[in-house]
């Protein structure tokens, strides 16, 4: 803290928490991450360098989905934070918190009352709306780094739309496993230009970042890079023709909720073997189960106190 | 690919010079190469063999001259006038580079078939049986088994490395190889085996070759024509059996009658 932002602090109708400005990042490095995610915005799945804060948490917890949020975030906004699917993890919970404390805003973990949605590893089943915003929490921003570790070799490729080496790996992938079995991180390629990643979110929410009616905004704070998909745009997952993309499917529906074609967690039930599959998505199970719909397990003493212990869980 | 204009060049070199400050590289270098023929290039090392291969391959811009390549439609161009797209599209399309160390020309982390595999996605080409079917072909040609096709080079032998290298090259069907000291790190057995396969492809192929050697034997045996460079000069060229059965170049008489002793 500088001196000045503490005299603030010590104006007499201020909590503790106005120590910090709104959303804890001073407002010249809001500017600067709004001019990267402008530029995003403009280049679709072009990764924008950006000068990365510190923030006051580990790299590994987001700290570029942080900055982003912190950047774009007004007063008005209500905020939904999720991991895995969940507004429940130790790590959703600390950003949650974390925004209430230096921006006071709203927060929710209704995905519709939501205008500002971060995450990691999940994209809500909800489709979302014009009017939302959706911030991913981004480790390794760039997809050729598997097979081409030189920085200056992948910024040419980029700029010279040179992305055989993409299909290498997913030739690999095939000679390995007999099909693609990327299951996470499913490079894309944005309005027939960039290729991207989709960060370390299921391939099976691929689909869901194709022509989505929301702007997407990827923040990498350890590798100080930023990038988006402008609401409608076009995305492919790439594949081959005799090998085309698909999503992971399910044989079954979430047993509490009965919903099908949505993304499902194992959850183990006891130590005798018991287990069942659920929505990762805790909130569309939630509303699900409100409205009246319940899955096979939805009665199961085991399963019951499943739901009412996330629900009521708090950061651990 | 046919080739339809033999009676032009595929590539013309004027007056090429490379200096590093004041200390020469290479100078004064002329040549045309065309359509199947293999030239080999020459000389001891510090002789300027090496330095004019990188400034006709594209990986060294030489001090002054031009070298100009005929494309494939047809059109002569200056290769240090091309656009990066355009020169990288050449390398990895109508041209290729087989490396003396294997490591430097694959990719080590990836199979044998996604090796031979590369240029062909990198070209577009979207159907994985497909690639495999060409790359399992490319293999049998360079003599690898096809069931070593999911196996990673790094389980490979020097020679059998040597020959992934050259099939990842081929695949595209260039018309010009760039070959430096290829049997340079292999035994003796191993290096005949492949000059062998090396001299069968070319000629089948049709391949423009140049290939820099300081081993006259492989000059010898692979190339039509030889350019033999001494302190940055072309010092004597000629059909390589004229020049190596009767050099008129002292120089050259030495580097003969040494490799006579051997
Ligand atoms: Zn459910």
């Amino acid at each position: 803290m500088t001196s000045s932002v503490r005299t603030v602090e010590a104006a007499p109708d201020q909590s503790t928490e106005s120590q910090y400005n709104f959303a804890y990042l001073d407002e010249q490095t809001k500017r600067m991450i709004r001019r990267a995610i402008l530029k995003g915005i403009a280049i679709p799945g072009y990764q924008v360098p950006f000068a990365s804060r510190e923030m006051p948490m580990p790299y590994g917890w987001g700290t570029g989905g942080v900055q982003v949020t912190a950047a774009i975030l007004g007063q008005e906004d209500t905020l939904k934070v999720i991991d895995q699917g969940s507004d429940d993890t130790t790590n959703a919970v600390s950003i949650r918190s974390f925004f209430e404390k230096t921006a006071g805003v709203k927060t929710t973990t209704a995905t519709a009352d939501a205008s500002i949605i971060q995450t990691r590893h999940r994209i809500p089943e909800a489709s979302l709306r014009e009017d939302q915003i959706i911030v991913f929490q981004v480790p390794i921003p760039e997809p050729l780094r598997f097979l081409e570790p030189r920085e200056t070799e992948t910024r040419t490729m980029h700029a010279l739309k040179e992305y055989g080496l993409m299909h290498v790996k997913l030739y690999e992938d095939i000679a390995r496993n007999g099909r693609i079995a990327t299951t996470y991180a499913y490079p894309v390629e944005v309005n027939d230009r960039y290729v991207m990643d989709p960060s370390p979110t299921p391939k099976f929410d691929n689909p869901k970042i194709d022509e989505m009616a929301a702007l997407q905004l990827y923040g990498a704070g350890r590798e100080k890079r930023i990038y988006a998909i402008p609401p409608f745009t076009k995305v492919k997952s790439l594949d081959f023709d005799d090998h085309p993309f698909e999503v992971q499917k399910f044989e079954r529906p979430c047993g509490l909720c009965g919903a099908a074609n949505v993304y499902l967690d194992e959850v183990i039930l006891d130590d005798k073997g018991g287990r069942m599959f659920v929505c990762s998505d805790t909130d569309y199970c939630e509303e699900r189960r409100e409205a009246g719909h319940l899955g096979d397990m939805a009665a199961d003493p085991a399963a019951v106190s499943l739901t009412t212990s996330t629900a009521g869980q708090d950061a651990s | 690919m046919s080739d339809m204009m033999n009676d032009e060049p595929l590539l013309r070199v004027s007056e090429i010079t490379k200096l590093y400050g004041n200390r020469i590289g290479c100078q004064n270098v002329d040549f045309e190469l065309w359509p199947g023929e293999v030239l080999a290039v020459v000389g001891e090392s510090g002789s300027g063999k090496s330095t004019l291969l990188n400034c006709l391959s594209t990986r060294l811009e030489p001090t002054s001259g031009m070298i100009e390549y005929r494309m494939r439609d047809g059109v002569f161009r200056n290769l240090y006038k091309l656009t990066e797209a355009e020169r990288r599209l050449l390398m990895r399309t109508d041209w290729g580079f087989v490396h003396q160390n294997p490591a430097d020309g694959l990719r080590l982390a990836v199979s044998a078939g996604a090796n031979v595999g590369e240029r062909l996605m990198a070209v577009g080409q979207r159907h994985y049986g497909q690639i495999r079917d060409t790359a399992t072909d490319w293999l049998e040609r360079v003599e690898i088994a096809a069931d070593r096709i999911d196996d990673n080079p790094r389980a490979f032998s020097g020679g059998m490395r040597q020959r992934l290298q050259i099939a990842r090259n081929l695949v595209t069907h260039p018309r010009l190889i760039f070959m430096d000291e290829p049997t340079g790190g292999l035994d003796v057995s191993v290096q005949a085996r492949l000059l062998d396969m090396l001299r069968r492809l070319v000629a089948d192929l049709g391949l423009a070759v140049i290939i820099v050697t300081h081993d006259l034997a492989v000059a010898r045996l692979l190339s039509h024509r030889i350019v033999v460079m001494r302190h940055g000069n072309v010092i004597e060229t000629g059909l390589t059996d004229q020049v190596l059965d009767d050099p008129r170049e002292p120089y050259t008489q030495l580097l003969v009658s040494s490799i006579l002793q051997v």
